[in-house]
């Protein structure tokens, strides 16, 4: 089997690009990576890039050969991958398996996302778009709303306080103030998460990641050449999993089945237990889903999470670092565009180029990317070692 | 915009947005609402019939939306759960009344009402929403 190696990666700033396209961020996440992984354009063989809804957010559809044709990589195939929040990951994931399959030894895998041209409300609805249109949306819930009936039945269920949301808030933007593409850099108390105005109740402004305009971008090589770069990190497993669309099709309310298949796929090819992971990227979009997050990972026990956070175990120094540089509510969420900003940060953990943010002696870590509420996850656990006899 | 505006969208939703008719299996006895064309478990074995179920159920969880999407600003603060109904199935609906004293397990019944409405010259969506089964 061919071993898949990340050699390269970078994102844009990510915030409020009121003066850049999507077709200047995404090109700038493109040339961040070749930069990183000192390649040139011509040696790339095919494209995916994730992208939500572009559609909808810019009016722009086709983005694949978009992608190809502003990045100057004409004529190579390029993809457009979506699963809502989910996009990016699934595009590094097509990456991968196109690699994997033979076919190809380079290929670029980005994601980006441009949601500020449009007004908050037409953003809100247009994220809608990941849950029910028929059943969830038509009723006037939000993203916002879906996340807070998770919270409200974990709190219920399993005793998670409202002050443990507010920590993984907290947690994510201490981490992210050393971030210097974070969109905020600042430190919040739990104070003020408790005291932002309520969106969906119990969720609060400071639970929620923002809107955001960004790019991110990686370079995916084939064991056949990754010998030629640097501080490669390797893909040791993955895994990608379905759950029904509309929340509230779902078993439970508190748990994302789609989550623990992917990540118990992830670590059965990797060879790992969660113990195993040094330093892991969880989609916090709102804080609750960092809580449930980290117990469909299996870092805890289902409904210990709140605990888990408020031990600091998810702290830089704790036994479980998570979101270390600040992750979606600190660095900023263009949907498409987080999937791969994930790989690009554990890529950087890796290869021990994190800074202040440097989990020391940081060998495996794993992304965890997840579109809608849970209805597709996808997660991958990359290594410093080249996976052996596979 | 929420892509409800299409009439016929309403039209071919119509049993299961005005009645709470859904589906059940036959073959495994779940029911599903919204119906399903295909059940979950028994894929094409499965046999697919209509269901009217009885309309009640409880809270299983709820929140109170305070910023709302497009087309429903001028509602906020409103309550929507997830209802589970007494047949086993979940569905989320906006609970009418004052939000103030919900709590999980409080059982709810179906009312008809306006959902939301497409501009001040557009077309007025009518449906499914649940309040408190008297003497909460």
């Amino acid at each position: 089997m061919v071993n898949v190696a990340v050699v390269g990666g970078g994102y844009t700033k990510f915030g409020e690009h009121w003066s850049r396209s999507l077709r200047s961020l995404a090109t700038e996440a493109g040339t961040l990576a070749l930069q990183d992984a000192g390649i040139d354009g011509k040696d790339i063989e095919a494209l995916y890039v994730g992208n939500m809804s572009a559609g909808r957010f810019i009016g722009q559809e086709h983005l694949g050969a978009l992608a190809a044709d502003q990045a100057g990589l004409l004529p190579i195939p390029a993809t457009r991958c979506e699963a809502a929040c989910a996009s990016g990951a699934l595009a590094f994931r097509k990456a991968y398996m196109a690699i994997k399959s033979g076919e190809y030894d380079i290929v670029l895998a980005a994601g980006s996302e441009k949601m500020t041209d449009v007004k908050g409300t037409d953003a809100v609805a247009t994220l809608m778009g990941a849950g029910d249109q028929e059943w969830e949306s038509a009723i006037g819930l939000t993203f916002t709303g879906l996340y807070a009936l998770m919270a409200r039945r974990h709190m219920a269920q399993f005793g998670t306080t409202r002050e443990q949301l507010a920590m993984v808030s907290v947690n994510n933007h201490k981490n992210g103030v050393h971030n210097e593409r974070a969109q905020f850099r600042y430190e919040i108390t739990v104070e003020q998460v408790l005291k932002s105005a309520l969106i969906a109740d119990p969720l609060r402004l400071l639970d929620c990641s923002p809107i955001t305009d960004g790019a991110a971008a990686v370079i995916l090589v084939s064991d056949r050449i990754a010998g030629k770069f640097e501080n490669p990190a390797w893909v040791l497993g993955g895994g990608h999993a379905s759950d029904t669309v509309a929340l509230h099709d779902r078993a439970s309310l508190t748990e994302a089945n789609a989550t623990k298949i992917a990540a118990k796929k992830a670590y059965e090819q990797a060879g790992l237990s969660p113990g195993g992971i040094d330093v892991a990227e969880v989609h916090d979009c709102f804080s609750i889903n960092e809580i449930m997050s980290i117990e469909d990972l299996g870092f805890c026990r289902k409904g210990d999470g709140g605990k888990f956070v408020e031990a600091g175990k998810i702290a830089l120094n704790g036994e479980m670092p998570v979101n270390t540089t600040g992750g979606l509510k600190s660095i900023g969420h263009p949907i498409g565009a987080t999937g791969i900003r994930q790989i690009c940060d554990i890529l950087s953990q890796l290869r021990g180029r994190s800074g202040r943010l440097q989990v020391s002696g940081a060998n495996t870590g794993l992304a965890c990317n997840i579109g809608g509420t849970g209805a597709t996850s996808i997660v991958h656990i990359l290594g410093k070692e080249e996976p052996k006899g596979r | 915009m929420t892509h409800t505006s299409s009439v016929p969208l309403y039209w071919r939703l119509k049993k299961s947005k005005y009645n709470v008719i859904g589906t059940r299996c036959r073959t495994c006895n779940t029911a599903y609402f919204p119906g399903r064309q295909l059940c979950q478990n028994c894929r094409r074995k499965g046999e697919i019939e209509e269901l009217k179920f009885s309309g009640l159920g409880k809270i299983l969880s709820y929140t109170i939306i305070r910023t709302a999407p497009q087309g429903f600003e001028q509602y906020t603060p409103y309550a929507v759960a997830v209802i589970e109904l007494d047949e086993g199935t979940m569905i989320s609906g906006q609970i009418v009344g004052n939000p103030a004293g919900l709590k999980i397990d409080q059982r709810v019944k179906p009312v008809f009402r306006k959902i939301s409405e497409d501009g001040s010259d557009g077309l007025i969506h009518y449906g499914m929403k649940w309040e408190l089964v008297d003497g909460q």
